[in-house]
């Protein structure tokens, strides 16, 4: 193992991102994501890389699909707002099979909404965000050391498949400072024999298009697609379990709210309730599984989440809507607090398995 | 050290520079001085001396900062209130400058003033485990550009070399040849170390100035 170093989340995510080959960043600043920007500013001209402040975060999304399609591993970062704009050179990215990383560190919204942290893009990151019917792989870091290693895996999952992989933080996860091994192995290379490369005469030119006008190529596109989504389903569920085995109250939480929720769990125990927690990794592919066993397992289900109630759904879709499932939230920058997470425990304790 | 009337703390972003000034005006108080600390950061949003402003409050130090600090609002302006640190001269100031060049330009308007009176420490805080200031020459040239920047020279250097909460004795002792190598090449004296109070003890006879650290914020829950 290196030695560690004390990074902030988001520059843990630039440095992998240039530790595994990344040597092409285009983003706009905004806040709470900036240092994404401003490292790769500082780093990307010494290691021979391209770092491009764009006028806008279309025009970003726009180099990411330029540079993706002659095969360079490339991404973009941001903040909500950002993503929303970022939303429909994403669904061309989806629809010209293109990979690349996008980072959305999130902050209160709808609108402007404010720069305090925030996972109310849930529905947007896994449900699509842009037009069509497409599905990006979501990963949800929860410390500073994930949010290297999911860069990594982001990478390696997009080249796969030839899809966009996005890191699903939130402003907590991009400004807190935790030490972190980046010593990242070796990185996983995939060929891409459609990439623009030119055919120096030795082969028929390949195409990169999202554009197919016959309905019958259309459909067949999608249901392909669909294809490997299904293979990408079966294949890449990434989540952790925390003390389910004999877990009576099983609470579901990713991010900043999976570390709030552990220790209301710790505590929960204390107070001699057997409560544990699932957290999803891969927000897509959802961790559907794993729940529907539990459900069979545990009295009730609580999503604790930094929304008005998004995961939620996949949760309760996930168990088939066998047991209740408990929403405990705040929105607008707030973090919920492990004392009223306790009390939602405690209170479904009592209540068991009855609505 | 002796207490110059102002100190101001600057370095590259997540040094540490905060938490120091907090602490520095908290140390300044206790040692019987009237002391205002100012919070010039209006780079960064998130962690700012405002966090601290109960205790500080408390202890009797008088808070300057952004009224825009901690509110959703990412303005950067600062208040004229800021004028104090330079035009009262019966109380130490303590500065707090926002990270890198970007968080020093804020700075320059009241270099003039700070340079004329000509009693001020203008110290640098590093830390050798942040990957961008891991070695003397990337410390240098984070601190020629924060220089040009706030139009204000270095006086010395602090050390606050440290792993967040895996920071242990042995972590702070394989950094102090760094620091010397930062004040070699810099030609500036090493100030003192910051350490966190539980690791004073241990290391205040190993290493000049030791100067220990109560963590004002914390927001991280245990994994």
């Amino acid at each position: 193992m290196a030695e560690k170093v004390l990074m902030k989340g988001n520059e843990a995510i630039a440095e992998a991102a240039i530790r595994c080959g990344c040597l092409h960043y285009f983003g706009y600043p905004i806040t709470p994501q900036t240092e994404v920007a401003a490292y790769m500013a500082k780093r990307m001209p010494k290691v021979g890389g391209t770092f491009l402040q764009a006028e806008s975060e279309v025009a970003a999304i726009n180099m990411v699909i330029g540079v993706s399609s002659t095969g360079k591993r490339v991404m973009t970062s941001s903040s909500s707002p950002g993503v929303s704009l970022k939303s429909e050179g994403i669904s061309y990215l989806a629809g010209c099979d293109l990979p690349a990383l996008v980072v959305n560190v999130q902050r209160g919204g709808p609108g402007l909404g404010g720069i305090q942290p925030s996972q109310s893009d849930y529905f947007q990151s896994t449900k699509g965000g842009g037009h069509g019917d497409y599905h990006n792989i979501v990963l949800a870091p929860a410390s500073v050391q994930e949010m290297a290693d999911l860069t990594v895996k982001g990478f390696e999952l997009a080249d796969k498949y030839s899809m966009v992989s996005m890191i699903l933080a939130d402003g907590t996860m991009g400004q807190m400072m935790e030490p972190v091994d980046l010593e990242i192995g070796e990185v996983k290379k995939y060929e891409k024999p459609w990439a623009l490369t030119g055919t120096k005469m030795e082969r028929a030119h390949n195409i990169v298009n999202s554009l197919f006008l016959s309905p019958e190529e259309l459909e067949k596109k999608n249901f392909e697609r669909y294809d490997k989504y299904k293979v990408v389903e079966e294949n890449e569920v990434m989540y952790e379990e925390y003390l389910m085995d004999d877990a009576d109250i099983c609470l579901v939480a990713f991010g900043i709210s999976a570390r709030v929720s552990k220790n209301a769990v710790n505590e929960a125990r204390k107070a001699g309730i057997k409560a544990g927690l699932i957290r999803p990794i891969t927000l897509w592919p959802f961790p559907k599984k794993v729940l529907r066993e539990a459900a069979d397992k545990c009295k009730a289900f609580i999503c604790v989440e930094m929304n008005m109630g998004q995961m939620i759904e996949d949760v309760e879709l996930a168990i088939r809507c066998k047991k209740p499932v408990y929403l405990c939230n705040r929105t607008g920058g707030m973090i919920p607090d492990p004392a009223d997470v306790l009390k939602m425990i405690k209170d479904v304790n009592e209540k068991g398995g009855n609505e | 050290m002796e207490h110059k009337r102002v100190t101001l703390f600057a370095g590259h972003y997540g040094s540490g520079k905060t938490n120091i000034a907090v602490n520095y005006a908290l140390k300044l108080k206790k040692d019987g001085e009237k002391v205002v600390i100012a919070d010039l950061d209006i780079v960064n949003p998130y962690f700012r001396t405002k966090d601290s402003k109960d205790v500080l409050e408390k202890n009797g130090i008088k808070l300057i900062s952004s009224e825009f600090a901690n509110s959703n609002v990412d303005f950067p302006a600062l208040p004229q209130e800021m004028y104090e640190v330079t035009d009262n001269k019966s109380e130490f100031a303590v500065l707090d400058i926002g990270g890198d060049d970007r968080g020093a330009y804020a700075l320059g308007r009241y270099t003039p003033s700070i340079k004329e009176e000509n009693n001020y420490e203008m110290l640098l805080v590093i830390n050798k485990y942040r990957p961008l200031t891991a070695d003397a020459e990337s410390v240098v040239e984070i601190m020629r550009e924060i220089e040009l920047a706030g139009g204000i020279a270095f006086t010395g250097i602090v050390n606050n070399s440290n792993l967040g909460e895996e920071t242990t004795a042995q972590t702070v002792l394989n950094s102090v040849e760094y620091a010397s190598e930062v004040s070699r090449i810099t030609g500036l004296p090493v100030k003192m170390t910051s350490v966190q109070q539980s690791l004073y003890d241990e290391l205040k006879d190993k290493i000049d100035n030791v100067f220990p650290l109560k963590l004002q914020h914390k927001i991280t829950q245990e994994v």
